[in-house]
């Protein structure tokens, strides 16, 4: 059990240096979510299911969520959009300009 | 000294967690890498306080066979706290997260550097 | 910032005919319809002043941020930071390491954290709780005042962050967010696959069992891991998972803001309530009136089932408003 802990601390230490390390923030947040599910593991090996189903649903899931939302509202996930959102900033300065 | 290390490995692993979150806090300007770094403290915070409740060989604290003494389950008071602290812990970054969004929307950058020259001396 | 005559009801007629804009025009046919009410107006000058200003600013904000984007960086002040940062780190990261030195060997049993608490909680918990989980006994009956503060903490993230993203294109009709929002409809969904028959077929297969698990795990928090936060969370990931195959609209046919308002508070007065009676007459060991039933049955535990129930309703409905929130700035 202790050497199975250990190797999933160092995982849950490699997540943490990938995440900072990567500069996409898409990469980092999915990476993120995968450190989550390694700590739920480390729960169980720690004796403590309720953290571990609470990391579970909670941590995994509504925080990971919330991330992907938040880079879908800066736009850091599709590069389409984004260049379409340029674009269309760029007209409208234009079209103001115009008048 | 390193022997000590390698048996509180889990103490270890929060303390190297900890300064990898912190570090990311101060290198980092992405406002997003922030919050990450915010909440990896926050997991490091728990997994400290878990292992310290942690007794080798005890089992889960759910009494089972109607067995009740202390040599037989964890401390229940760690898990209780962290407990409370996952759930108050997303509340927190959804609301660093919403301030972000509302950032974004203002300045069109999250590089923290540039909002705060941005937001500074307004008349220059 | 603009002209005095904008405050007064002539001014904006005359602006009307001098300027041709389109927010002006629909103003104008709303101005027909009702009666011509000054403090109306008033609002509505000081609104399109403040959208000016808005633009303003923006504009000014846009050109500074490429001014900005194209300025050199001073390399010397990044490196002293970077400096800075560094020996922070490794000042902490020192000072961490020697104080897990100090500390008493993981999993031992001498350790000053396994005192008298826990003892009692552990010896005396089934007793005096009813719950089996002795973590469950422990946060929902000895600091149950914790648990409500904590449900407290997120209703009110989930009220800020609602204060925060909220969009209603009606009542604001001037902001720029808003303006941004209806000029390009749907700019966060736009290239999403509408009615993707894959996820929706997995999503009539997974939404019940999401449901069942998360009811189960709410109802069994005082018997086995879990409770109301965890089973909360996953029926509220279950709505989440039907709300991205279907689309909002099944729900927002019985789940507004104001069901939103009104379950959580009750969900918090009743547990408040219930809390206060048993501390008024069970604490300390007082006997009360609420059986604590049989160990290891469902209606066991006194009030530990209720409460359960009542942050599971807290945590789900905040799970919902929080993804309905941040996905379309409405609930």
């Amino acid at each position: 059990m202790t050497g199975v802990s250990q190797v999933l601390l160092l995982f849950l230490i490699g997540c943490a240096l990938a995440v900072s390390i990567t500069r996409n923030l898409l990469t980092s947040v999915i990476i993120y979510t995968c450190f989550s599910m390694v700590m739920c593991i480390i729960w169980i090996t720690l004796e403590s299911p309720d953290l571990a189903i609470t990391e579970a649903a909670v941590g995994t899931g509504i925080t990971s969520l919330l991330y992907f939302l938040t880079l879908k509202k800066i736009h850091a996930i599709d590069a389409r959009n984004k260049a379409k959102m340029k674009r269309n900033e760029t007209a409208r300065d234009g079209g103001e300009g115009h008048e | 000294m390193f022997s000590k290390w390698l048996m509180n490995y889990e103490e270890t692993a929060a303390v190297i967690l900890f300064c990898i979150g912190f570090s990311m806090m101060l290198f980092n300007r992405n406002l997003i890498k922030k919050i990450i770094g915010m909440d990896m403290m926050d997991s490091s915070i728990y997994l400290f306080l878990a292992s310290q409740g942690y007794i080798e060989g005890h089992k889960a604290p759910i009494v089972t066979g109607g067995v009740q003494s202390t040599e037989a389950y964890i401390n229940p008071i760690p898990s209780g706290l962290v407990l409370t602290g996952i759930v108050v812990a997303v509340s927190v970054s959804a609301l660093m997260m919403a301030l972000s969004i509302r950032l974004y929307h203002r300045y069109h950058t999250l590089d923290l550097d540039k909002i705060v020259a941005l937001t500074g001396r307004e008349e220059a | 910032m603009s002209d005095r005559k904008s405050d007064l009801p002539g001014g904006r007629f005359v602006r009307w005919l001098n300027q041709d804009q389109d927010v002006l025009e629909r103003q104008m046919i709303a101005a027909q319809n009702r009666e011509p009410d000054s403090d109306e107006e008033m609002e509505e000058a000081w609104r399109r002043e403040r959208f000016l200003e808005d633009q303003k600013e923006e504009e000014v904000v846009a050109s500074r941020l490429e001014a900005l984007n194209e300025r050199k960086v001073p390399v010397i002040g990044r490196v002293v930071y970077m400096l800075g940062c560094m020996l922070i780190c490794i000042a902490m990261i020192m000072l961490l390491l020697y104080t897990v030195t100090t500390l008493p060997g993981f999993g031992g049993e001498i350790d000053p954290a396994q005192n008298e608490v826990p003892r009692r909680y552990i010896e005396q918990g089934l007793q005096e709780t009813g719950a089996l989980n002795i973590v469950t006994g422990m946060i929902l009956d000895y600091r149950a005042f914790d648990t409500l503060g904590e449900s407290t903490v997120l209703f009110a993230a989930a009220m800020v962050v609602l204060f925060l993203l909220r969009l209603d294109p009606e009542s604001n009709r001037y902001s720029t967010l808003a303006a941004s929002i209806r000029e390009e409809p749907y700019a966060d969904t736009f290239y999403e696959p509408k009615n993707d028959s894959i996820l929706q077929h997995t999503a009539k297969i997974l939404t019940p069992v999401a449901f069942l698990l998360g009811i189960y795990v709410v109802l069994n928090g005082h018997l086995t891991p879990g409770g109301g936060f965890s089973g909360g969370a996953i029926v509220g990931a279950g709505l989440v998972l039907h709300v991205t195959a279907f689309g909002f609209e099944d729900i927002r046919r019985f789940f507004t803001y104001r069901t939103y308002q009104r379950t959580v508070v009750t969900a918090l007065l009743t547990y408040a309530f219930s809390k206060t009676y048993s501390f008024y007459t069970g604490a300390n060991g007082i006997e009360s009136i609420i059986p604590l039933g049989m160990p290891g049955a469902i209606l066991s535990g006194g009030l530990i089932l209720l409460l359960n129930i009542c942050v599971g309703f807290i945590v789900t409905c905040t799970v919902y408003v929080l993804y309905a929130v941040f996905r379309k700035g409405d609930v």
